[in-house]
């Protein structure tokens, strides 16, 4: 797979928290790996909505990916449900049912943005470096920023 | 069964299996089935419901799953192992979803459950509005197989149209 510019955040350098949320193992496996070659770090998983909630609590994470068919409680109803008791959570739907209603329900609850699957690596990547805006840094801009600071 | 309703699941499972396993298919034998249907390996069956109703079953050679699960996690993978599984109900829930986005651009309103895993030797049986359609794509994994039952649901469809705006 694919190695991207590592993402770090920009407030102590360290890997990007990622809460991964799908019912799927191999979805939530697929994801870890491109989140990996994105040079972050997977803080938790969840396989329903309820548990997703209860991570988000527990982690706190700096993105959450969401999937959206899921048993139990469905991702959109989690994520409005995170964001009620977090505002600034961040969290990008990820699902292969990408009609425009259930994207336009998904951001009115609250997500940030929407990925469809099958996800392709260079799509997340660039809608994870949007979501996350200042929060986040390449390393090699870091890594810049930290040389011009010495000089 | 109306070709409109099967064609967004040909095309996404085409476009699904492509992208998944990096490869060129090829669509196989195209067949109408009233009868019940009997599994090839690994099966994933999705229902849907709303203004369209019906049920998707995505079907694997359990050495082509293996096969299919070890190219997409990057090592062997045998066939006896969970993630083979998983494999086939993610490839369904891909193709599925897919489609599914494609007919609610249609304005078809819809809903699909997560995917089970379809274990009988014999499945769901067709029936005059729900014949099914079957069909294979080859792949140089092997053959992938899907059979497509659906219809529309004319008293959903009628009441929604008659629904003041």
């Amino acid at each position: 797979m694919e190695q991207f510019p590592a993402l770090i955040r920009s407030k102590d350098k360290m890997p990007v928290r990622y809460l991964v949320v799908d019912d799927s193992i191999f979805a939530r496996k697929n994801l870890t790996r491109m989140i990996e070659t994105f040079g972050g770090q997977v803080a938790g998983e969840a396989g329903d909505g309820c548990t997703a909630i209860t991570e988000y609590d527990r982690t706190q994470p700096d993105i959450v990916l969401m999937d959206i068919t899921m048993p139990q409680m469905e991702g959109i109803e989690a994520a409005e449900r995170i964001v009620r008791q977090h505002p600034d959570a961040r969290i990008v739907m990820v699902s292969s049912v990408g009609y425009q209603e259930n994207i336009v329900a998904a951001l009115q609850k609250g997500a940030r943005h929407f990925v469809q699957k099958p996800v392709k690596p260079e799509v997340l990547y660039e809608v994870v470096k949007y979501v996350l805006g200042d929060d986040a840094v390449t390393l090699a801009t870091a890594a810049a920023g930290a040389g011009e600071a010495t000089q | 069964m109306k070709m409109d309703l099967i064609q967004p699941f040909i095309n996404a499972a085409d476009a699904v299996l492509a992208e998944t396993l990096r490869c060129s298919t090829r669509i196989g034998d195209i067949s109408m089935d009233e009868d019940a249907y009997r599994r090839k390996g690994m099966a994933a069956l999705i229902n849907v419901q709303g203004d369209i109703e019906g049920r998707v079953i995505f079907d694997i050679e359990s050495p082509t799953a293996a096969r299919v699960a070890s190219a997409l996690a990057g090592q062997e993978v045998p066939e006896s192992d969970e993630m083979v599984k998983e494999t086939v109900c993610e490839l369904a829930n891909l193709v599925i979803g897919n489609a599914i986005t494609s007919l609610n651009d249609q304005g078809f309103r819809f809903k699909i459950m997560p995917p089970e895993v379809h274990s009988a030797e014999e499945g769901l049986k067709g029936s005059e509005d729900t014949e099914a359609l079957v069909l294979y794509f080859e792949t140089p994994a092997g053959n992938v197989y899907m059979n497509i039952a659906m219809r529309y649901n004319r008293r959903r469809r009628t009441e929604r149209q008659m629904a003041p705006a």
